[in-house]
């Protein structure tokens, strides 16, 4: 009889738990995409969790793959370092909105033994050296602009990821928006067609080829090339001074766009006019249907979304991720009051 | 004597196995349409796979047709896609892997079971099968991390320094590349050709060497009648290591360099059809994308077919049309 009691007892007491969290814990969201933004993300779901009782569950399978997910519409959100261009944003079944969460930047890391200090690159220079047309790191383009080191005669060896990535996709807007010889001939996109070097796989694989080859030169992100304490070059910006990657600077770049942005937030934030501003930095995005039936879901992704423009952001630089300049915020702002749940908005 | 004894025994359980399914002939039936359906479940696989390959693969067949296979590009931003570098890069690093690896398999082998101590022979071949068993990423380290400097510090300059003038051993020493990744593959392969072969040769009548070696064979001569006979089974076990090496993905990924210009030299980066699929799948953003690396799968597909048909042709043709010899014993 006691037994039944204290079994009577705990039933009731989970049961009145259940109802009283009801509206909480009734929210679980899926999205896909990105592996890039990952580490943040799952940081944001695992607070967001404990804080707003909405569970997330993430699957970092690529930009790629959160896209295709996105448009079959097994996922409530996608996720891609790539803004979609309009031809995709066509394709999608209904209106995609972008809101960007974080900004990384692309350090060029390079192994040359016996080289002291920061090596200064042009983007000139890099886009030659991607291209093959400058094969020694003691070719004027790189020279010139690093008057007090002795550039040695060794070939210059261009690393390039294999793998289709947001960082690839990153640099070669860089370099499209950079080098018009580029443009016409490479272009930008997750995978390109290289014209020269040899292609690791990962951050990993890139840091690993150029740690082993002396000569070699290689783009990484900032977080990656930083943990593992590589060499990082600094790159002349559009003002002409030569940036070091860094969080700040990688915020400067966004905020230099800042305008652009709060036209089209798909705006690559590549090449940024401020003095401070490190040239080779994209946003992360998530991607979000403006409109959605089910009226909670469409909410939970909402208030999401403004928790982690706002209150996130302070998670961002610990994890080596730049945090939004605060025009951007406002863009988002103002994104978020499209977002609907059957034509009425979800956000006041 | 230890036939006969072996005979016996099976003559004692026969008669009471017949009588259970005697008492019970659904049984035998029921059995009989188990393992069919067994059978048929893996030939099902296999038609499945290459329906939802050929299926996928429709709009990139579509839009470049045979011209798939001879273009040398692969632009994912200009949207144009040859397969060229890709199969030719597949089909020279599984030739060169088997160059490497058919000799000295088949030599571990030959010594295993012929001229080895059995202790030695059967410790040496449990190992040659741990080998096997280690994951491909590892050898893909491996072949990063130790082979690769190796490679780039002593082997390739001097490839280059003394034959430099073949263009197989003309470029920058990169460590990384064709020869890398063919060197990777014959590790990964060579159990497969040891162990099987080693077994094949074990299984061998004694009968064979004997005689060889009474009519005054040397040891050697009498090994060659051996892998004469045991030709077929050795080229199955050909066979399987080929396939291996040319469905292997990710260690190639890790130290082919991934370029797709097709190169003369050894020296220079490349790529094999598994090694694009992986690299490009996950990011592809194209439609035409993603189904020309579907269509690279297919081909891929097609060209295992080929391959080993025209193996068991060989092996065919080889035996004058017996195919049981191997296992004759």
């Amino acid at each position: 009889m006691k037994n039944f009691q204290r079994i009577f007892g705990a039933v009731a007491a989970s049961l009145a738990l259940v109802v009283s969290c009801h509206p909480a814990v009734a929210q679980n969201l899926t999205g896909a995409g990105a592996t890039f933004p990952y580490p943040i993300y799952s940081k944001w779901f695992d607070l967001y969790k404990t804080k707003a009782g909405v569970e997330i569950n993430y699957q970092s399978i690529g930009s790629g793959g959160g896209i295709q997910q996105l448009k079959a519409g097994t996922v409530d959100f996608g996720a891609s370092d790539a803004a979609l261009n309009n031809d995709r944003l066509r394709e999608m079944p209904r209106r995609v909105v972008h809101f960007p969460t974080v900004a990384g930047a692309v350090a060029m890391v390079y192994n040359l033994p016996g080289i002291q200090g920061t090596v200064k690159l042009t983007p000139e220079a890099i886009a030659g050296i991607y291209m093959g047309k400058i094969t020694t790191w003691n070719d004027k383009a790189i020279a010139s602009a690093n008057p007090g080191m002795s550039m040695p005669a060794v070939p210059v060896l261009p690393v390039h990821r294999s793998d289709g990535s947001g960082t690839t996709n990153i640099f070669t807007t860089y370099l499209s928006a950079v080098n018009g010889g580029w443009k016409e001939m490479v272009g930008a996109n997750t995978a390109v067609s290289w014209p020269a070097g040899v292609g690791g796989k990962g951050n990993d694989g890139v840091a690993g080829l150029v740690r082993q080859t002396p000569g070699s030169i290689g783009y990484v992100e900032l977080a990656y090339a930083k943990q593992n304490k590589l060499q990082t070059a600094a790159v002349k910006n559009r003002a002409g001074n030569f940036i070091e990657p860094s969080l700040s600077s990688t915020t400067a770049a966004v905020a230099s766009a800042a305008t652009a942005l709060s036209k089209d937030v798909r705006t690559p934030i590549v090449n940024g006019a401020k003095g401070e501003a490190y040239p080779i930095a994209g946003l992360t995005f998530l991607l979000v249907y403006q409109d959605n039936k089910d009226s909670a879901k469409q909410r939970a992704i909402a208030n999401f979304i403004d928790w982690a423009i706002h209150d996130g952001q302070q998670y961002a630089e610990a994890l080596d991720y730049a945090r939004l300049p605060e025009a951007v915020v406002v863009v988002n702002e103002a994104s978020l009051k499209l977002l609907t749940a059957s034509g009425k908005k979800v956000i006041p | 004597m230890s036939e006969s004894v072996s005979a016996e025994s099976f003559g004692e359980g026969i008669p009471r196995l017949r009588s259970r399914a005697r008492a019970r002939p659904w049984a035998d039936a029921a059995h009989h349409r188990l393992l069919q359906i067994m059978a048929l479940t893996v030939l099902a696989t296999v038609v499945l796979i290459a329906w939802e390959a050929l299926s996928g693969a429709l709009p990139a067949m579509r839009a470049y047709g045979l011209r798939f296979l001879l273009n040398t590009a692969w632009d994912p931003v200009a949207e144009h896609f040859g397969a060229l570098p890709y199969l030719y890069g597949t089909m020279l690093s599984s030739a060169l892997a088997l160059l490497i690896a058919l000799p000295l398999g088949l030599g571990t082998a030959v010594y295993l079971s012929e001229l080895a101590p059995p202790r030695v022979g059967s410790a040496v071949a449990f190992v040659v099968e741990l080998l096997a068993s280690i994951p491909s990423i590892v050898y893909g380290l491996w072949g990063l991390f130790v082979l690769a400097p190796f490679l780039r510090a002593h082997v390739e300059p001097w490839l280059i320094a003394h034959f430099g003038f073949i263009p197989l051993f003309r470029g920058y020493p990169f460590g990384i590349g064709m020869l890398n990744a063919a060197i990777v593959l014959s590790m990964m392969i060579l159990p497969t050709i040891v162990s099987i072969s080693r077994e094949i040769l074990l299984s061998m009548p004694r009968a064979l060497r004997e005689s060889a070696l009474a009519l005054g064979a040397t040891r050697a001569e009498a090994i060659a009648v051996t892998l004469d006979v045991a030709r077929p089974g050795i080229l199955g076990a050909v066979i399987l290591a080929l396939g291996r090496a040319l469905g292997e993905t990710m260690a190639v990924t890790m130290v082919i360099g991934n370029s797709n210009r097709i190169s003369a030299s050894l020296l220079a980066p490349s790529a094999t059809m598994a090694s694009v699929i992986a690299n490009e799948f996950s990011e592809a953003t194209s439609n035409l994308h993603l189904s020309a690396l579907i269509e690279i799968a297919f081909v891929l597909l097609v060209v295992t077919m080929l391959v080993n048909s025209f193996a068991r042709a060989l092996v065919i043709w080889s035996t004058g049309g017996r195919r049981d010899i191997a296992g004759a014993s």
